[in-house]
């Protein structure tokens, strides 16, 4: 059985807090770039002129995109064939903890959710799989609460149509409007459970924006774009740069709907040790 | 593009309409959340305040760690509508404006319009960029709250776009 040592996993997450925190995705890069070059809108053009160079500022002066550098969340796929000498969660919450630290990022994690009190670094959130080989697959998603407070959970009822769903997945985004951070990157979760419909909603941020899109997604996307709200709510067609739905078999007595919320500063990193 | 420096008299504002873009120089203060609890609970309680209101401007942001050799971190602005319970409060102490992102409430559109109050909104989720624009930064009060303690910005030709300007007129329209 391959041994791999958790200090392994502590310097490997460390690197990916670096990496998101500090350089956009391509993906987001990419979709950034070609909403500046079609959005028709003066304002809407000069705020995506400003997210570009936001982000080749902060790339270039190892300075965070934004000041929220997040809820930590960490998707970790385990392969069942992997021994972990040392405590895996312990290792993934030192490297958060030590690379918000170093990168001089901010500690915005409250111990005591009804106390709040002094804010720290850690812990992270951390979804975790059991999947098959040897290998370990960690990925960082610093999740800014500006959006994160915007997302939304409903349970329909298993006869509920598509057109009542698309109504409330738009009436999320309409409600996020321009306090959000627009333009947004949507996940939205159909099925499983209420917990597991918004851990795919989660999920399916960290879908590449690039990816083939469904038909249902991309009907959605445009329905989305056409709101008005557009860069920070000032107008303009670019109200979302992607939308990405994750499905799983759910109860013959339910449909749960969850919808969450990115930023335009969506921002990921991954690694396989 | 028109340039003001603070303190922010009515007289500087008062010509200001939605929408337009204005770059701001001089001393801001930060304040989020917790610090405006704080501060709407000295109000309450006619306790001294920890910087001069009147005429002030309060910035809704919570920086990063002060990276070695920078003047101040990542620091963009955070979501207004949280602060909107405790605006009125500031705003009748003398507050003439708030810089933050996204809109606000029915409450302090009426506010803003009875003390003569000013909102305006700077580029959101371009926190580095705007770190640009701040020439220093100082820790005033409620230190005990990281990110969230109040501290004073001197800015130099701080871009912003007024959101709501002093007769309640709103960039985002009617609301």
């Amino acid at each position: 059985m391959r041994e791999l040592k958790a200090e392994k996993i502590t310097q490997a997450v460390m690197e990916l807090v670096k990496r998101a925190n500090f350089s956009l995705g391509r993906d987001v890069l990419f979709a950034l770039r070609k909403a500046y070059r079609t959005e028709k809108n003066r304002r809407a053009k000069t705020i995506l002129k400003a997210i570009l160079d936001n982000a080749a500022y902060a790339q270039k002066e190892n300075l965070a995109i934004c000041q929220d550098t997040g809820m930590p969340v960490v998707f970790v796929q385990v392969g069942q064939d992997l021994k972990i000498a040392g405590n895996l969660k312990a290792a993934i919450n030192k490297g958060i903890e030590a690379g918000y630290k170093k990168y001089s990022l901010r500690n915005s994690i409250c111990a005591d959710p009804l106390l709040r009190g002094k804010s720290g670094f850690s812990p992270c959130i951390m979804h975790m799989d059991i999947v098959s080989g040897d290998k370990i697959e960690l990925t960082l998603l610093p999740k800014g609460f500006g959006c994160e407070n915007k997302s939304q959970l409903k349970m329909f009822k298993p006869t509920s149509g598509i057109e009542e769903i698309k109504q409330f997945i738009i009436e999320v985004v309409k409600n996020a409007g321009p306090d959000a951070c627009p333009p947004y990157v949507i996940g939205v979760g159909i099925g499983g459970t209420a917990d597991y419909a918004s851990i795919m909603a989660k999920k399916a941020l960290l879908t590449k924006l690039s990816a083939k899109h469904s038909r249902l997604e991309e009907d959605l996307l445009k329905q989305i774009n056409k709101t008005g709200i557009g860069p920070m709510g000032l107008g303009g067609k670019t109200t979302a740069l992607a939308l990405n739905i994750l499905t799983y078999p759910t109860h013959i007595a339910g449909l749960p709907v969850s919808v969450n919320i990115s930023c335009h500063a969506l921002r990921s990193a991954g690694i396989v040790l | 593009m028109k340039r003001i420096n603070t303190p922010l008299d009515l007289n500087k504002i008062k010509s200001l309409k939605a929408g337009q873009e204005v770059l701001l120089s001089g001393s801001i203060y930060t304040a989020r959340d917790q610090a405006h609890k704080r501060l709407v609970r000295a109000i309450k309680s006619r306790k001294a305040l920890p910087f001069e209101l009147k005429d002030a401007v309060i910035y809704y942001c919570g920086p990063t760690q002060t990276p070695k050799g920078k003047v101040i971190g990542s620091c963009g602005p955070t979501t207004s509508s949280r602060m909107d319970a405790f605006a009125g409060f500031i705003l009748a102490k003398g507050l003439r404006g708030m810089i933050g992102k996204g809109s606000r409430g029915l409450g302090v559109k009426e506010a803003i319009k009875k003390y003569k109050g000013i909102y305006f909104i700077t580029y959101a989720g371009c926190g580095a960029l705007l770190s640009k624009y701040v020439k220093s930064a100082k820790k005033v009060a409620y230190g005990d709250l990281g990110p969230e303690a109040i501290l004073k910005l001197e800015v130099e030709n701080f871009p912003l776009i007024v959101a709501i300007d002093v007769n309640g007129g709103s960039v985002y329209g009617q609301d």
